[in-house]
């Protein structure tokens, strides 16, 4: 089976984000970056699959050179090889065509996301990707196995889970739950040596017009100073939260 | 030209979610001088559930291929009954993954996570959640059309009553490709993301026995409750609870955290709530600076007495 796990270089999760001066742009001065780490859920299930059922991983992403590092420990964490397509992420819509035309080319049999990435939030690549290739589509993945042509995946819906079978080829985008947190794969020296002669294809983007403009950026607000009320005053705390903030 | 909404039901049952989602598109109506149109499928309730928040219209699919829920079944579904230029959904698991499959088959602009009215409608740009709560992104459109999904709690359910009318629409979309084996719902529990009130707890709950008293105060509050990302980790709540940067982002009115530090990855995903309580022993947890009140001592005794005292004030 081939396994296509679509990556995206996200900053570290203990960045400060800042925007530049105009505020046109995010500032990615000092910025560390990692793999988006539900993607990492998605690369470890599809490495457990690699070993259960010999299946082929490859990891995919759209970015500009700046990614290869993240695309490199990728190979390390123990992908087969690895396809860059050589553009700058601008929208959802341009990824998921280059990714599209990725996995049509190379005859995927399941192509694994992350539900959402946590820098642009836009939680919409996965579900782009299975329609131009017209693929069933899961969300939310927090299970899931693979048996021939078929796979059984889990669902997380509002309040509580679903088990589905679904047709492959198919879209699974996973989160939290999709592998234990416990078993995600620290890269070892082994992994980090063979992962510098593992195949990282470069292709050239299709140049789609994008669809959504990132005009501008705001940061978030700081908030007035805490009001701290004594632990043995916790009548004035339940005044203030229903006379001055009415929440209760 | 009539501003679409796609009102999500569970098991044929209108939540929050849709009411907001309805109340948005009015407000988007109300800036071009639309009328509001929802589409639903096979909903059980009466769609004068949605008139209340301002739609003038209800489009009600039935269709028994669409029992079980599928985004590309239900996509297609969508996709029949819209011929607007703007629709709206929910940012809720199902919905939102509805939205980008619509997009591609209608070569629309998808905008996701918005949290305000449009800013402009023509071209259609609006504030949405990005960075994972540590920004804001102004996105515009440009294609011919668009579909926005609203953050849930973000605008909020506004009352707008409209006089509307139901039409129903036989379709028979078939679904080949996934097969429901097993589905477990729970109806009665909060919906951690349309919760109006959120008490949360961290590792300094010590360990899940201890989550009797978080509960208790939850339930006085008419909260649901989530944790950090190491409490479910560890397995002491389900994955579900986990909030944050890497888990669920949330907006209540009012959020309550015990024991929780406030690392970065954490407040990520909580600092769009209106109003923020921190409980912790340790005074320089870094969650008092993102706090708007705040109380320094052992959560296992001010639990307690402040779930009788909110007893009190509501039970007068
Ligand atoms: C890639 C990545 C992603 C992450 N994503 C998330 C995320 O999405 N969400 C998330 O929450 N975390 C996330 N984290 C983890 C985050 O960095 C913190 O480790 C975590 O939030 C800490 O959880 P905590 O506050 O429950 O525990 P701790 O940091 O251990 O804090 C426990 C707190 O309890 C207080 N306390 C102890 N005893 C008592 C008592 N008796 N009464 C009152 N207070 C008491 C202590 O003073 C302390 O402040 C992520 C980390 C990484 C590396
Ligand atoms: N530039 C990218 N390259 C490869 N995969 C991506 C890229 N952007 C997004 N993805 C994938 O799509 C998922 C959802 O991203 P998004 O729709 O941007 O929230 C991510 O978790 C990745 O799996």
């Amino acid at each position: 089976m081939k396994i296509l796990v679509c990556i995206s270089s996200v900053p570290d999760t203990t960045s400060k984000i800042n925007f530049t001066a105009d505020k046109s742009a995010f500032d990615k001065n000092g910025i560390q970056w990692v793999i988006n780490p539900l993607d990492e859920f998605a690369l470890t299930k599809a490495i457990k699959l690699q070993e259960s059922q010999g299946a082929t991983v490859t990891v995919v992403n759209v970015g500009d050179a700046g990614t290869e590092a993240v695309i490199r420990k990728a190979l390390a964490i123990g992908a087969n090889d690895a396809i860059r397509v050589n553009t700058e992420a601008k929208d959802s819509f341009s990824v998921a065509k280059e990714i599209a035309r990725v996995a049509q080319d190379g005859g995927y049999e399941l192509v694994l996301m992350g539900k959402e990435s946590i820098d642009y939030n836009g939680g919409a690549v996965p579900g782009m990707v299975a329609q131009l290739l017209n693929f069933p589509f899961v969300n939310a993945a927090v299970g899931l196995d693979v048996n021939g042509s078929e796979a059984t995946a889990v669902r997380e819906i509002e309040g509580g889970k679903e088990t589905i079978s679904v047709k492959l080829p198919a879209v699974v985008a996973g989160q939290k739950g999709l592998v234990d947190e416990k078993d995600l794969i620290i890269p070892n020296m082994r992994g980090i040596m063979s992962a510098r002669t593992k195949a990282l294809q470069v292709v050239e983007p299709s140049n789609t017009e994008v669809k959504v403009e990132a005009v501008s950026f705001d940061s978030v607000a700081p908030r007035a100073a805490v009001k701290l009320v004594s632990a043995g005053n916790l009548d004035e705390l339940v005044r203030l939260l229903h006379e001055e903030a009415k929440v209760i | 030209m009539a501003v679409f909404v796609y009102a999500e039901n569970i098991n044929g049952i209108y939540k929050k979610a849709a009411f907001e989602a309805v109340s948005y598109a009015k407000a988007i109506a109300a800036k071009t001088g639309d009328s509001v149109t929802a589409i639903s499928i096979n909903p059980t309730d009466s769609s004068d559930l949605l008139y209340k928040y301002g739609a003038d219209k209800v489009i009600n699919v039935k269709d028994e291929g669409l029992k079980n829920f599928s985004s590309k079944a239900y996509a297609q579904a969508v996709n029949e009954v819209f011929d607007g230029n703007v629709i709206v959904f929910p940012h809720t698991t199902d919905a939102s993954s509805v939205a980008p499959m619509l997009a591609i088959q209608k070569n629309y602009s998808l905008i996701t996570n918005a949290i305000d009215v449009p800013e402009s409608t023509s071209p259609f740009q609006v504030k949405r959640r990005a960075f994972s709560g540590k920004g804001f992104m102004h996105a515009k459109a440009d294609a011919a059309g668009v579909i926005v999904t609203v953050s849930q709690n973000a605008y909020g359910v506004k009352e707008n009553a409209a006089s509307g009318s139901e039409e129903v629409k036989e379709l028979s979309i078939t679904n080949e490709d996934t097969k429901v084996i097993n589905h477990e719902q729970s109806s009665g529990k909060l919906d951690l993301k349309e919760a109006e009130v959120v008490v949360s707890a961290g590792r300094g709950m010590k360990g899940p026995e201890n989550w009797g008293m978080i509960e208790d105060l939850a339930n006085v509050l008419g909260a649901a409750t989530a944790c950090s990302k190491p409490v479910s980790d560890i397995g002491w709540r389900p994955h579900t609870e986990h909030v944050g940067q890497t888990g669920k982002a949330i907006s209540p009115n009012l959020y309550v955290a015990v024991g929780i530090s406030g690392a970065i990855q954490h407040l990520a995903g909580v600092n769009s709530s209106k109003t923020i309580v921190v409980i912790n022993n340790d005074a320089e947890a870094p969650f008092f600076k993102s706090a708007d009140y705040g109380v320094v001592g052992d959560a296992f005794q001010i639990i307690p007495a402040l779930t009788e005292k909110i007893k009190a004030l509501k039970g007068a």
